[in-house]
């Protein structure tokens, strides 16, 4: 069983593809995080997703490259919008999907993550969707099983297919990733969206910069190849795309920040310190949004400026992407599985 | 007086000995006021007289200053007024030649909004006595728990922040207000005893309360406190100021934290250096403060932080109470002492005694306040407000606490025979108090 396990290079040759992405590989059984991809990867990826997109947007949307393919999500950890998401993806890939909310089943009856990975690993799924609120716990989970594992969000490590979505709504939008200035702004600490993007954007060339009160920094952020600040004036200024985190009211009491009131008037994007970004700068959040907090209600509905939207329509077309990419990874589905 | 009253004219202060500490000038010579500012001074001012007409004001020799800028006073309104107001508290500070004071933020209601940041910048325009600048709370209520509106708070006009007498016990309460107050480059104020160690102490702890049977607070309390927010700074960055140190301990880890490049000043009042436990005497509550008078070789330390400059600061730690709180057992009656009156006299004791000399000794109680909460005061400066104190640092009294202005007359210094007192005190360019 552990030859399966180890990690190997598949050329990605499928008849979804064309011939440019023949000559091009995947090397990753699964997708655990954005750190250590390469810029060939992850424009893979993202190339990938284009096809989707446009497929998504057709009245038929459904295909069958994984019929016979069985995906589960397993989210120990309260989702809508990623479930949903990866829910659309797989069944429009023509997948057969199970959606497992394990916070509210067998975890509670003290089953532990390495059981249900066994019990789960002995259905036979070829891919597993993976959320869970502990740093580690998807990785530690993937070690343990024989199918490909997606990272659908661990703790505060990362989210790979939200900074994956960011940046193809970027590249749409902007034509490019390299030199463009990405703001950060907001609960730098407790967000693996956050660090998700900074590997990425670092990746491909992009420059980051993370604004946020000091508690809301975490320790020896720049060695990740942040710029730091402080001040959204200053640091905003001449960027091109601004990136708001979702504020969990609940780090108030811990200190994080004194009063809503206060953080918003220092670090909720309002149209007077968006001024100082580029004027043809995109607003992005990867939701739910707290208006008001983090961010100004106009602000947030500003059709011109604000893709919020867009980036939950890339969500789907990534993900679909992802799920292709990994499946061509496994054994062909008509050697038969025992 | 209040700011409504026509601009002084010009004045001449001649025949002075000018000392401005921030531009290291001590020579003779004179300045001059226009209006709220300095215009001019220097050696060669007027040195073929002053020109007719112009009111002209004769130092006699005397020392010539930026008035003194008094960063530790409680000033007890709003809410506490039969102890002490902003107009009492103005005019004591006036007679001591201080003419910017920065308040405790521990009035009731708590300065931890920005209501009441306003409420005292107001009132204390209003009286035009000597200039009042708020601390902000680091918790709101004082209560060493939630943070306070620090960011909304100094945008207000709260300076620094500080829980006043009470120091911010948790230590991931404190972490997080050093850092979050390093997002707005605030300064952290903090009170350095451990509440838990010093429990129901009312002295310094040794053979003399043993003698007594009062409760010790031992001086660890203090070091163990200063020690840790030390630490808490090296991991947060910030800017730290430890208020009113009284320990050899303390004062030896705030020199050593210096020497490695950390942001951390502190400042000690004129009790710790020339009283120390024995002036507790026969339970004199007046010599009750927080934190208590030491043992004499904590006071020798104090006085050498002074020298060597790990004490950047002196200031009068200014706490009236009434009667009532101090005409009481020991044990029940309130900390401290009042000091606007006596910080300029007690201070000039570390020059006669050749630990500091004026111009060192000076600064502590002038530039070196104001730029550590970044005041427009403590300087002079052509251009810059004419705040001034005039005085003879020999003049002889004997203190009496019945000659003091402040409403509450708790000083430790009571008969205490002492020399130098201010003559006249200058606010914006407005006499507001002469001998």
């Amino acid at each position: 069983m552990h030859d399966r396990c180890r990690a190997r290079t598949v050329a990605v040759c499928s008849p979804a593809m064309n011939e440019s992405d023949a000559t091009r590989v995947f090397t990753h059984r699964h997708l655990l995080g954005i750190e250590g991809l390469t810029p060939p990867e992850i424009s893979l990826i993202l190339d990938r997703s284009e096809v989707y997109v446009a497929q998504n947007r057709q009245a038929n949307k459904k295909r069958q490259l994984l019929g016979g393919r069985t995906i589960i999500n397993l989210f120990f950890e309260e989702s809508t919008r990623t479930r949903t998401s990866f829910d659309a993806a797989a069944q429009r890939l023509g997948a057969d999907v199970i959606t497992m909310n394990v916070a509210t089943s067998s975890v509670k009856k003290g089953e532990t993550l390495i059981d249900t990975a066994m019990t789960l690993n002995a259905m036979h799924p070829d891919v597993l969707v993976v959320r869970h609120n502990q740093s580690g716990a998807v990785k530690l989970l993937s070690e343990k099983v024989h199918s490909a594992v997606i990272n659908a969000g661990d703790g505060a490590h990362e989210h790979p297919t939200q900074a994956l979505l960011d940046a193809l709504t970027i590249r749409r939008r902007k034509g490019h990733l390299d030199n463009l200035i990405v703001a950060i702004c907001g609960d730098i600490t407790h967000s693996r969206v956050a660090r998700s993007n900074i590997h990425l954007l670092n990746t491909m060339g992009a420059r980051v910069r993370l604004i946020a009160p000091r508690t809301l920094i975490p320790r020896g952020a720049e060695m990740l190849g942040a710029e730091i600040h402080h001040d959204m004036r200053r640091g905003l200024r001449d960027c091109d795309i601004v990136m708001m985190l979702r504020l969990q009211k609940e780090r108030m009491q811990a200190n994080y920040f004194p009063s809503i009131r206060e953080y918003f008037h220092f670090f909720g994007l309002d149209y007077e310190k968006l001024s100082a970004a580029k004027p043809d700068a995109l607003i992005m959040h990867p939701g739910p949004m707290n208006r008001g907090v983090e961010i100004d209600a106009e602000v947030a509905d500003d059709i011109g400026r604000s893709v919020i939207r867009e980036q939950v329509e890339m969500g789907v077309a990534v993900r679909m992407a992802v799920l292709e990419i990994l499946s061509a990874n496994l054994p062909p589905i008509r050697e038969g599985r025992a | 007086m209040s700011v409504t009253d026509t601009p002084p004219p010009p004045t001449a202060y001649v025949n002075a000995r000018l000392i401005d500490p921030a531009s290291g000038l001590d020579a003779s010579g004179a300045l001059l006021a226009e209006g709220e500012t300095i215009v001019d001074f220097g050696p060669g001012l007027f040195a073929a007289g002053v020109p007719d007409g112009m009111r002209s004001v004769d130092c006699g020799g005397h020392v010539l200053c930026p008035g003194l800028v008094d960063m530790r006073v409680q000033v007890r309104e709003p809410g506490e007024e039969h102890k002490g107001t902003l107009a009492s508290a103005g005019q004591a500070a006036a007679a001591g030649g201080v003419t910017t004071m920065v308040c405790l933020p521990n009035t009731v209601p708590v300065i931890d909004d920005i209501s009441v940041v306003e409420f005292v910048a107001r009132r204390a325009r209003l009286l035009g006595l000597a200039k009042v600048y708020p601390y902000g709370a680091v918790t709101k209520g004082l209560e060493g728990s939630e943070l306070a509106e620090m960011g909304l708070l100094a945008q207000f006009g709260a300076v620094a922040f500080t829980d006043g007498v009470k120091s911010i016990a948790d230590s991931a309460t404190m972490r997080r207000a050093l850092q979050y107050a390093a997002t707005f480059d605030l300064l952290i104020v903090q009170h350095p005893e451990d509440p838990g160690l010093a429990g129901e102490g009312v002295v310094n702890a040794s053979p003399m309360a043993t003698r007594l049977g009062l409760v010790g607070i031992p001086p660890q309390a203090e070091v163990i406190f200063v020690e840790r927010d030390i630490r808490l700074l090296e991991l947060t960055g910030g800017r730290l100021h430890i208020a009113h140190v009284t320990t050899a301990d303390a004062i030896d880890a705030i020199r050593a934290a210096k020497a490695r490049g950390l942001r951390v000043t502190c400042d000690t009042a004129p009790f710790y250096f020339a009283l120390n436990e024995l002036a507790v005497g026969d339970y004199r509550t007046f010599a009750k403060l927080s934190p208590p008078l030491r043992g004499e070789s904590d006071r020798q330390a104090v006085i050498a932080g002074l020298a060597d400059g790990t004490i950047d600061v002196i200031a009068s730690d200014h706490a009236p109470e009434d009667e009532e709180s101090k005409r009481l057992p020991f044990g029940q009656a309130a900390f401290g002492g009042v000091g606007l009156e006596t910080l300029l006299p007690i201070s000039l004791e570390l020059e006669r005694n050749g630990q500091l000399s004026m111009i060192d000794l000076l600064r502590k109680l002038t530039s070196a306040p104001a730029d550590l909460l970044g005041l427009p005061a403590g300087r002079l400066e052509r251009g810059g407000p004419a705040d001034l104190l005039l005085f003879d640092p020999e003049r002889p009294w004997r203190i009496d606490r019945e000659d003091l202005l402040s409403k509450s007359k708790n000083t430790p210094f009571d008969s205490y025979l002492t020399q130098g007192r201010a003559l006249r005190t200058v606010i914006d360019g407005r006499t507001v108090f002469q001998r």
